[in-house]
C-alpha cells in the first residue's frame, strides 16, 4: 500500500512538473556544417543557426535546447518525436514538404557551387562529389554528372583532396572558407547554381501552433533587420540579405 | 585549460598541442572513451544472462517455451545487426512512450499517428522534453545497451546451448543414476562443466562486441569514432581558434591502437580464465594441467 501511494505521488509530481513548464523546445541541428551550424572549441553548438535559433526563442518566449542529430537520420527522428524543430542548413524543397513543415525561410535561397582541384573541368561529364539527401545531391544526379554521395560535407571535400572525385557540389557559403584556406589547392569551378527555397527551420506537420509561433519570430526579426546583421555576421558583408517588405534582396 | 592558452596563434608547437588537446570538444572526446568502456562494462553481463536465460529456454522440456527460446536465437541472429539497430531502438522507444500515453493522457483527443508523425502528448515523452540534455543521453544509452543485450544475448544463447550439450553424456547419467533430480543435475554437473565448452565462443562474442562499438552512433550517441571524424575534419580559422588540415587518420590511428590495445588486454584475461575453469575437467586441457602437477 505504503508503495502503491509513493508511486502515485511520483507519477503525479512528475507529471505536474510536466504540464507546468511543457514549453521546452528541443532543436535539432548537425553540428558539421559551418558557418550554418558547428561544434566550436568549448564543445557548443554554434554558428549562424544557433544565435538566429537562440533568438527566435526569446522572441516566441519558449525555452529552448539544442541537440545534435546525425544528417541522415535528422528527419526521421523529427517525426518520432526526439527533437521539436531543425535547423540544420536544410533547405526547402518539394520532397521535404511532403513529409515535414516548413517555417519561412531565414536564408534567402542558396547558390550552390563546384569546387574541383584544378580550372576548366567539365562539370556535367565530371565525377562530383555530394552529401547523402540533399538539394545538391539530386541536381547532381540530374545533370549528367557521375555522382558520388557522403555521408558528411567534410568527406565530400575530403574526397576532391584525395582524388576520388573531380569536384564537390555544395552550399557557397560552405565551401568559401575552404577554398580560401587552401592555398590554391582548392578552386571554384564554372559559376554558382541557385537552387531551392531558401533555409527554413523543418517542423512536424502536426506541430501548427508552433511552426506559427516561430514564422511570426521570423517575421519579426526580417522586419527590424536584426536577421540582416546576423546573415552580415556569419557569411560577410556581400551576401544576400532581406529587403523593407521581408523579400530577398541582394547585397550592398 | 592552461593560462597561456588565450592566443593560441602565437605558441610553439608543444604548447599549441598542450591547448589544443584540452579543449572542450577533446574533453568530449575523452569521456568517449569512458562511455564505450561502461557500456562494455554494462553490456557484457547483460548479454550473458539474455544469452544464459536463451539457452535454458531452448532446452526447456516446456515446448511453448523452447520455441520461444528458439525463435528469439533464430530471428536476432538472422536479422542484420544494422537494421536491428535502426529499427527496434525507434520501435522500443515509441513503444515505452506509447504505454506512458495510454497511462497518463486520459484527456487526450488526437490520433498518436497523424501521416508519419508519431504525437503523444507531453506527459507521455520518454524522457519529458523538460528534462537536461543529460537525462536524454542516459536515456539513449540505456536503449543502447539493452538494444546490444539483446543481439549479443543471442549469440550467446546459441553459444551457451552448443556448451550444454558439449557436456560428456555419461556425465548427466551418472547424475541421474545418484538420484539427483533434473534440476539438480543442471546446476550441480551441467552448468560447471560447460563454461569450458563455451568459454571459445564467448570470447570470440567479446571481442565482436569490442569492435561493434561503432554502431552506438547508429542510435544517436557520440562515440569515438563520431568525435574522431568530427574533430579530425578540416578545421578553418573563422570557426576555431585551432585551425588544422584534414587530421581525420591520425585520430582513427589513435582510436585503433586503443582497439588493438584493448582486444590484447582482452586476449590475455580470457587465456587465464580458461586455464582457471579447464582445471580438473574431464577434457584434454584438464587432464594435461593434471599430468603437469603429477609429474
Amino acid at each position: 500500500m505504503k508503495k502503491l501511494i509513493l508511486g502515485t505521488a511520483a507519477l503525479a509530481l512528475t507529471a505536474g512538473m510536466a504540464f507546468a513548464q511543457d514549453n521546452t523546445i528541443r532543436m535539432g541541428t548537425e553540428g558539421a556544417y559551418p558557418p550554418y551550424n558547428f561544434i566550436n572549441d568549448a564543445g557548443e553548438v554554434d554558428g549562424f543557426e544557433r544565435e538566429v535559433g537562440d533568438e527566435l526563442c526569446k522572441r516566441a518566449e519558449l525555452t529552448c535546447e539544442w541537440v545534435k542529430n546525425d544528417w541522415d537520420s535528422i528527419i526521421p527522428n523529427l517525426v518520432s518525436g526526439n527533437y521539436d524543430t531543425i535547423m540544420a542548413g536544410m533547405s526547402i524543397t518539394d520532397e521535404r514538404e511532403e513529409v515535414i513543415d516548413f517555417t519561412q525561410n531565414y536564408y534567402p535561397p542558396t547558390a550552390s557551387a563546384y569546387v574541383g582541384a584544378a580550372e576548366g573541368l567539365d562539370v556535367t561529364s565530371a565525377i562530383v562529389a555530394a552529401q547523402t539527401a540533399t538539394i545538391q545531391a539530386g541536381y547532381i544526379a540530374e545533370s549528367g554528372a557521375t555522382l558520388v554521395e557522403f555521408a558528411t560535407p567534410e568527406e565530400t571535400v575530403a574526397a576532391v583532396r584525395n582524388g576520388e572525385a573531380d569536384a564537390v557540389f555544395a552550399d557557397l557559403d560552405y565551401l568559401v572558407p575552404l577554398v580560401e584556406e587552401s592555398g590554391g589547392e582548392l578552386v571554384f569551378v564554372g559559376d554558382a547554381v541557385p537552387l531551392g527555397g531558401g533555409i527554413g527551420m523543418g517542423l512536424r506537420e502536426s506541430d501548427t501552433e508552433l511552426r506559427d509561433k516561430f514564422d511570426a519570430a521570423i517575421a519579426s526579426m526580417k522586419e527590424d533587420g536584426t536577421l540582416n546583421t546576423l546573415l552580415k555576421k556569419w557569411f560577410g558583408e556581400d551576401t544576400q540579405v532581406y529587403g523593407e517588405d521581408g523579400a530577398a534582396a541582394s547585397g550592398s | 585549460m592552461f593560462s597561456y592558452c588565450s592566443d593560441p596563434d602565437t605558441l610553439e608547437t608543444f604548447r599549441w598541442f598542450s591547448c589544443y588537446l584540452t579543449t572542450g570538444v577533446h574533453m568530449s572526446f575523452y569521456v568517449a572513451f569512458l562511455k564505450v568502456l561502461l557500456l562494455l562494462a554494462i553490456t557484457a553481463p547483460v548479454a550473458l544472462a539474455f544469452g544464459f536465460a536463451g539457452a535454458m529456454a531452448a532446452r526447456s522440456h516446456f515446448l511453448p517455451l523452447r520455441w520461444l527460446g528458439k525463435v528469439y536465437i533464430a530471428v536476432v541472429r538472422g536479422v542484420p545487426d544494422i537494421a536491428f539497430f535502426l529499427f527496434f531502438v525507434i520501435a522500443l522507444d515509441q513503444a515505452v512512450e506509447y504505454l506512458r500515453h495510454k497511462m497518463l493522457c486520459s484527456g487526450w483527443d488526437q490520433p498518436i499517428r497523424q501521416g508519419s508523425d508519431f504525437v503523444v502528448c507531453q506527459a507521455a515523452k520518454m524522457p519529458l522534453s523538460t528534462a537536461p540534455q543529460f537525462i536524454h543521453e542516459t536515456y539513449g544509452f540505456f536503449l543502447a545497451v539493452i538494444t546490444f543485450a539483446i543481439v549479443f544475448g543471442a549469440f550467446a544463447a546459441n553459444v551457451l546451448f552448443g556448451g550444454m550439450r558439449a557436456v560428456p553424456h555419461a556425465q548427466l547419467e551418472t547424475a541421474e543414476a545418484y538420484g539427483m533430480s533434473n534440476r539438480q543435475t543442471f546446476w550441480r554437473i551441467l552448468v560447471p562443466q560447460m563454461w569450458v565448452y563455451a568459454l571459445p565462443g564467448l570470447s570470440n562474442l567479446w571481442m565482436v562486441l569490442i569492435k561493434a562499438t561503432p554502431l552506438l552512433f547508429l542510435l544517436g550517441i557520440e562515440d569515438i569514432v563520431y568525435w574522431a571524424r568530427e574533430l579530425g575534419g578540416t578545421k578553418t580559422s573563422k570557426f576555431t581558434s585551432y585551425p588544422h588540415g584534414d587530421w581525420r587518420m591520425w585520430y582513427f590511428l589513435v582510436l585503433l591502437i586503443f582497439y588493438l590495445a584493448f582486444t590484447r588486454v582482452s586476449e590475455v584475461v580470457l587465456e587465464r580464465v580458461m586455464v582457471r575453469l579447464t582445471h580438473g575437467q574431464a577434457t584434454s586441457g584438464g587432464e594435461t594441467q593434471r599430468k603437469a602437477v603429477v609429474q
